[in-house]
């Protein structure tokens, strides 16, 4: 590592950008650093947080099944770390105080996560079925032929209510405004058009 | 940018400079330095330390004595190196031998009283004083060392909280001492361990309230 640590931007906090096999070649630069973050030196900070990272990331995720668990008590870490950066004495060696803030912040999120695993059930896909066959089915799978028929089948005043009440869900005021038909009219027409695609579409219709 | 990379970010463009806390060790020293000006005060000005050097003269007693005082002492020191990350958990275990001995020499004592006066002697001099003087003593000492510690970084508050409680309860016993020409009683013992334990329950709720409302580090 250079004497003087460089400005690394974010792009060097990425897992790939920690320099391999650093535990041994720059664990005993770690106390100079951390005495420089004590003075407020920002970009020693930057070069730290970055160097130790990658380190923490791998002690997280040994202790936390689920990588989103991981990476919160990987914040945690960081956020203790910051808070009680001051508890760090520059004679003995950093990465022991590190690992046990870490150890710690590892052990409280593996209790949270125990909470609330033991309380929420989390949705697979077969959650998110039905009992119904039918409603399973896929969009593509549905008849398209079928319902053009069934439109087809419909007065134009019923397919227009449909239209302007069903898929434009505009209300009877302004769907009367718009077609010129009585409020009273497009009710009767909406509820005859749904009453025909439902015989047409329905179990007793063709479509299943 | 992930939300870490913004967490660095952030605590980079927060940095500013602290000053390193001073080792444990002297931590310690130093506010046990204070707390024996303060019980020195207090011993001179209103206790009996005369009536304390006659009873010294008995070896259970020196015993007894040095082991609330080392008990107070170790428990302090436990504490104040529980309060940084780096140092081993062991030290938790330090106030162990003194503790047992302090209870060891002062139950003894207890039951050669029993034996010599009888079932009066257990109840003579007793009254709750003791009680109220290690509260009265030990609750400030307690809360002094709570904020000290406060300053590192107790990973362990409730833990580290006890060993506080149960320094200041014994410094406070230790100091009683000069208040208390006489030998211990079962009762009186029973109200210097119930004045101990009211510290160490005070100690715990209070650490536990500080870390359920996310004020310890």
């Amino acid at each position: 590592m250079p004497a003087e640590p460089q400005r690394l931007g974010t792009e060097a906090l990425a897992d790939d950008a920690a320099p391999t096999g650093f535990a041994g070649s720059r664990a005993e630069d770690f106390p100079r650093l951390m005495v420089q973050v004590q003075a407020g030196d920002t970009s020693a900070y930057r070069y730290l947080l970055a160097a130790v990272l990658p380190l923490l990331r791998s002690l997280a995720r040994r202790g936390l099944w689920r990588p989103e668990d991981a990476e919160d008590a990987v914040q945690e870490i960081l956020l203790t770390l910051h808070r009680v950066r001051h508890t760090y004495d520059p004679d003995r060696p950093f990465l022991p105080w590190l690992f046990a803030i870490a150890r710690r912040r590892i052990i409280d999120r593996q209790r949270q996560a125990g909470r609330s695993h033991r309380r929420e059930t989390e949705f697979t896909a077969e959650h998110e079925t039905f009992l119904s066959v039918a409603t399973n089915s896929s969009a593509m799978e549905f008849d398209l032929g079928a319902l053009q028929d069934a439109i087809n089948a419909l007065t134009p005043a019923e397919r227009r209510a449909l239209e302007l009440l069903k898929l434009k869900e505009l209300s009877l005021k302004e769907a009367a405004a718009i077609s010129g038909m009585s409020v009273a009219s497009l009710k009767v027409a909406a509820h005859r058009a749904v009453k025909r695609l439902r015989a047409l579409l329905g179990p007793q219709g063709g479509a299943p | 940018m992930s939300e870490t990379s913004k967490i660095v970010d952030d605590l980079v463009a927060e940095l500013t400079p602290v000053r390193c806390l001073a080792p444990p060790a002297l931590r310690a020293t130093l506010w046990l330095a204070g707390a024996a000006v303060l019980g020195t005060a207090i011993a001179l000005t209103i206790g009996h330390p005369a009536a304390l050097g006659q009873r010294l003269a008995s070896p259970a007693f020196a015993v007894e004595i040095s082991a609330t005082l080392l008990t107070g002492i170790a428990a302090v020191f436990a504490a104040f190196f529980l309060s940084v990350p780096d140092r081993p958990r062991l030290w938790a275990l330090l106030p162990i031998v003194p503790l047992v001995v302090w209870l060891a020499s002062s139950g003894s004592q207890c039951w050669h009283n029993l034996m010599v006066f009888g079932p009066s002697g257990a109840s003579k001099d007793a009254d709750h004083a003791c009680l109220v003087f290690i509260v009265a003593v030990g609750v400030p000492l307690t809360l002094s060392l709570l904020i000290v510690l406060r300053r590192a970084a107790p990973l362990e508050p409730v833990q580290t909280a006890l060993l506080a409680a149960l320094g200041a309860g014994a410094l406070g016993a230790f100091i009683l001492q000069f208040f208390h020409p006489f030998d211990v009683t079962f009762l009186d013992l029973g109200f210097h361990l119930a004045g101990v334990g009211l510290l160490l329950v005070i100690a715990a709720l209070l650490a536990s309230f500080h870390t359920r409302i996310g004020r310890s580090p």
